[in-house]
């Protein structure tokens, strides 16, 4: 059985890959990592483990956007194999 | 008759002219045209240029949902959304929004409307360079609900 991704379903571990934009992409120094995710885990799960991985960028006072596979996501959604997540903070175009 | 919606991202400057030229139609009596353009100033700084990013897929997506809604709610014509990315000099458009209508009641809400939205929606970020630094400048909305 595999999901949209591609992957066995029966296997604990996923993968989402995580963009960072705007001042985050320079307080992290990467534009794209990838992190593996208990299947199941959530957006709020996602930003815990970013959190300790990734102190300078937890030092941020602000709760970052987060959009899932290009649309804004509530912290609540559950992530699939292959998802891409951004991570922004507030825009500012115009 | 009704336009094509277009929205874009550009890197090259916005010529607005050449944009209400197309826009332009027989069967329309208003057309509102909305330009942002860079500062010379900003909280009592002397701001030198604008440096934008964009997450150039996911904005994109935004502001074609933001037309296609802006159309529907207001019964407008046409309408136009575009962005630049990279960096600006002072004076020049950094985004556009026109909106063609048969009157102007419809063209001013609707360009006002699809402007605030696009501020506040699309992924793009600025950058200030003034005399002395640089800062990132950072919105204070909260994300849109979730799903669009």
């Amino acid at each position: 059985m595999v999901d949209r991704g591609g992957a066995d379903v029966s296997d604990p571990l996923i993968e989402v890959t995580v963009k960072f934009f705007g001042s985050y992409r320079e307080e992290v120094g990467e534009e794209t990592i990838a992190v593996r995710l208990q299947r199941g885990e959530t957006v709020a799960d996602l930003l815990s483990t970013l959190q300790a991985k990734l102190p300078r960028w937890a030092a941020y006072e602000h709760v970052p956007m987060v959009a899932r596979n290009l649309e804004y996501a509530a912290v609540q959604e559950v992530l699939c194999d292959g998802d891409e997540v951004a991570l922004f903070p507030p825009v500012s175009g115009g | 008759m009704t336009v094509e919606d277009r929205v874009e991202l550009t890197d090259a400057p916005i010529d607005a002219a050449a944009i209400l030229q197309r826009l332009a139609s027989p069967a329309d009596g208003a057309v509102s045209l909305f330009l942002g353009t860079v500062r010379d100033h900003n909280e009592g700084r002397a701001v030198l240029r604008l440096e934008y990013h964009a997450y150039a897929e996911m904005a994109l997506r935004t502001m074609r949902r933001i037309a296609a809604a802006t159309r529907a709610r207001h019964g407008v014509t046409g309408i136009v959304l575009i962005h630049r990315v990279g960096t600006l000099e002072v004076g020049e458009v950094a985004v556009l929004v026109a909106v063609c209508a048969p009157h102007r009641g419809e063209a001013f809400d609707a360009c006002r409307e699809a402007m605030e939205r696009v501020k506040h929606e699309a992924p793009i970020w600025k950058k200030e360079h003034f005399e002395g630094g640089e800062a990132w400048i950072e919105g204070c909305s909260t994300p849109p609900e979730a799903g669009g």
